[in-house]
């Protein structure tokens, strides 16, 4: 579903991304994990097509992009740690409003079934401005799944929210995982994401220096993991 | 595996585009029914400096007849500034210029969505602007004539303002970055606008002010179409 060879992203002198590559198989739920400044965000946001890789290749559901950038997004939901969400609007407004950008049909049915699955139905009315961070982070879920798209790409969805927001995010994203989604998201909260994940790569200057997938890890904690995949390069 | 067809199945038609467009003027006007944050501050601007130049443009009447097209068009230009820079900026605070960046839309779409909706802003304030200077410069502002070079300056504007808001939005110095990058593209319809108006004002015939009038239209064009080329280098990282 997601193919990256020797992909290298620049910042005028500074190299982010240095050659990486990079799969996913349909319906994987692959966690990106890495200290800060490792190029998570960079590299996720080259998916989404929001910034230009400087060398290498990319396909996503057999798109090439930068190329074929439309298509890809058309494919593509996503979530970061900020809401992208219009805090004047209503819930309802602003799921509309994406809806139209996407030309999704039927948009007041699906506008209803999505405020369902984030649990936001009896708020659709309020103003977003007036929601607290978690459930604006709920919102922001349902924008990125209002056109049911094949890939989501989540940048540390949990920023910022306390524990219960942080339970009810995790079971908006089961939910959203279950449904056979193609799953890349990037975090620092390992216990959170060893629950969610299939497959777990660290990716540390600019490559992936390790990858493993439930089996592997075994026993194993993947706190030892990700120690040891830091240390090792 | 999913079982469902993806829901987005009309795209790149010409309808499609339209109706991004159209969405995106929607939501900038919902949203400023609500907030009103853009259009008072552009408001109150634009009569502070009418008033202010009221008072210190103490000139007779005559005189007051030739530089009141300048003073309209300074007031418009500085208000809009502050509109096409409250604009993007709304964008960017919240990261929701990713969110229509993330849209698989022809990104020219966000640009034309953008422009509508400050037009729309841009035209609100010179409606009301409009009637205040004609009672404090005691000049009749309601001729066709100049109606329609407001209407062609303000397209200008903002076609140029619009796509160099988007610029400007990436830097730290955005505030202080659109004025200094605007102003000096502006120049043609700016001379173009004031000259036309004025000739309006004086009661000047429309056939001797087409040149200016040409201008215009040349400048609008020119810089809708830059604008629908260059915009998804503008807004690209």
């Amino acid at each position: 579903m997601i193919e990256v060879r020797k992909l290298v992203k620049r910042f005028g002198l500074k190299t982010v991304l240095r050659g990486m590559d990079f799969q996913v198989q349909e319906g994987e739920f692959v966690a990106l994990l890495g200290p800060n400044g490792a190029g998570k965000t960079t590299f996720l946001r080259i998916l989404a097509s929001l910034s230009r890789p400087t060398l290498g290749e990319i396909r996503i559901a057999g798109c090439a992009l930068p190329h074929q950038a439309a298509a890809v997004r058309r494919r593509l939901g996503v979530v970061s740690h900020l809401p992208l969400l219009y805090g004047d609007l209503t819930a309802e407004e602003n799921l509309r409003f994406f809806g139209r950008m996407y030309d999704v049909p039927r948009l007041d049915g699906r506008i209803s079934e999505v405020l369902e699955l984030v649990g936001l139905s009896p708020r659709r009315r309020d103003l977003v401005r007036t929601f607290s961070r978690g459930m604006q982070q709920r919102l922001a879920i349902g924008r990125a799944v209002l056109h049911d798209p094949d890939v989501m790409l989540f940048d540390e969805p949990h920023t910022g929210l306390d524990q219960d927001a942080c339970d009810m995010l995790d079971k908006v994203l089961r939910d959203v995982a279950a449904r056979g989604r193609t799953v890349v998201m990037t975090s620092h909260d390992l216990a959170r994401i060893e629950d969610l994940a299939s497959r777990f790569d660290v990716l540390s200057r600019g490559v992936i220096s390790s990858s493993a997938n439930r089996t592997e890890l075994g026993q194993k904690n993947l706190l030892d993991f990700y120690r040891q995949s830091l240390q090792e390069k | 595996m999913k079982s469902e067809k993806s829901l987005v199945t009309r795209h790149s038609s010409p309808g499609s585009f339209l109706r991004a467009v159209g969405a995106i003027a929607w939501k900038d006007l919902a949203s400023e029914l609500r907030s009103r944050e853009l259009l008072s501050s552009m408001l109150v601007f634009a009569l502070l400096v009418i008033l202010i130049f009221n008072f210190a443009l103490e000139l007779d009447v005559k005189t007051r007849a030739t530089v009141t097209a300048g003073v309209l068009w300074v007031t418009f230009a500085f208000a809009g500034t502050l509109g096409l820079n409250r604009s993007m900026a709304v964008e960017k605070d919240r990261g929701c210029l990713d969110g229509l960046l993330l849209a698989p839309v022809d990104r020219s779409a966000i640009y034309f969505g953008k422009a509508i909706s400050n037009l729309a802003f841009m035209f609100i304030v010179e409606a009301i602007v409009l009637p205040v200077y004609s009672v404090l410069y005691n000049t009749n502002l309601f001729n066709p004539g100049l109606v329609g070079v407001i209407l062609l300056g303000s397209v200008g504007y903002v076609a140029v303002g619009t796509l160099l808001a988007s610029m400007a939005v990436q830097t730290r110095t955005r505030d202080v970055l659109l004025p200094i990058l605007l102003f000096p593209v502006v120049i043609p319809i700016m001379i173009a606008a004031v000259k036309a108006s004025s000739g309006f004002l004086q009661g000047v015939p429309a056939s001797e002010l087409t040149n200016w009038i040409n201008l215009l239209v040349v400048y609008d064009v020119v810089f809708v179409a830059v604008a629908f080329m260059v915009f998804d280098y503008v807004v690209e990282e």
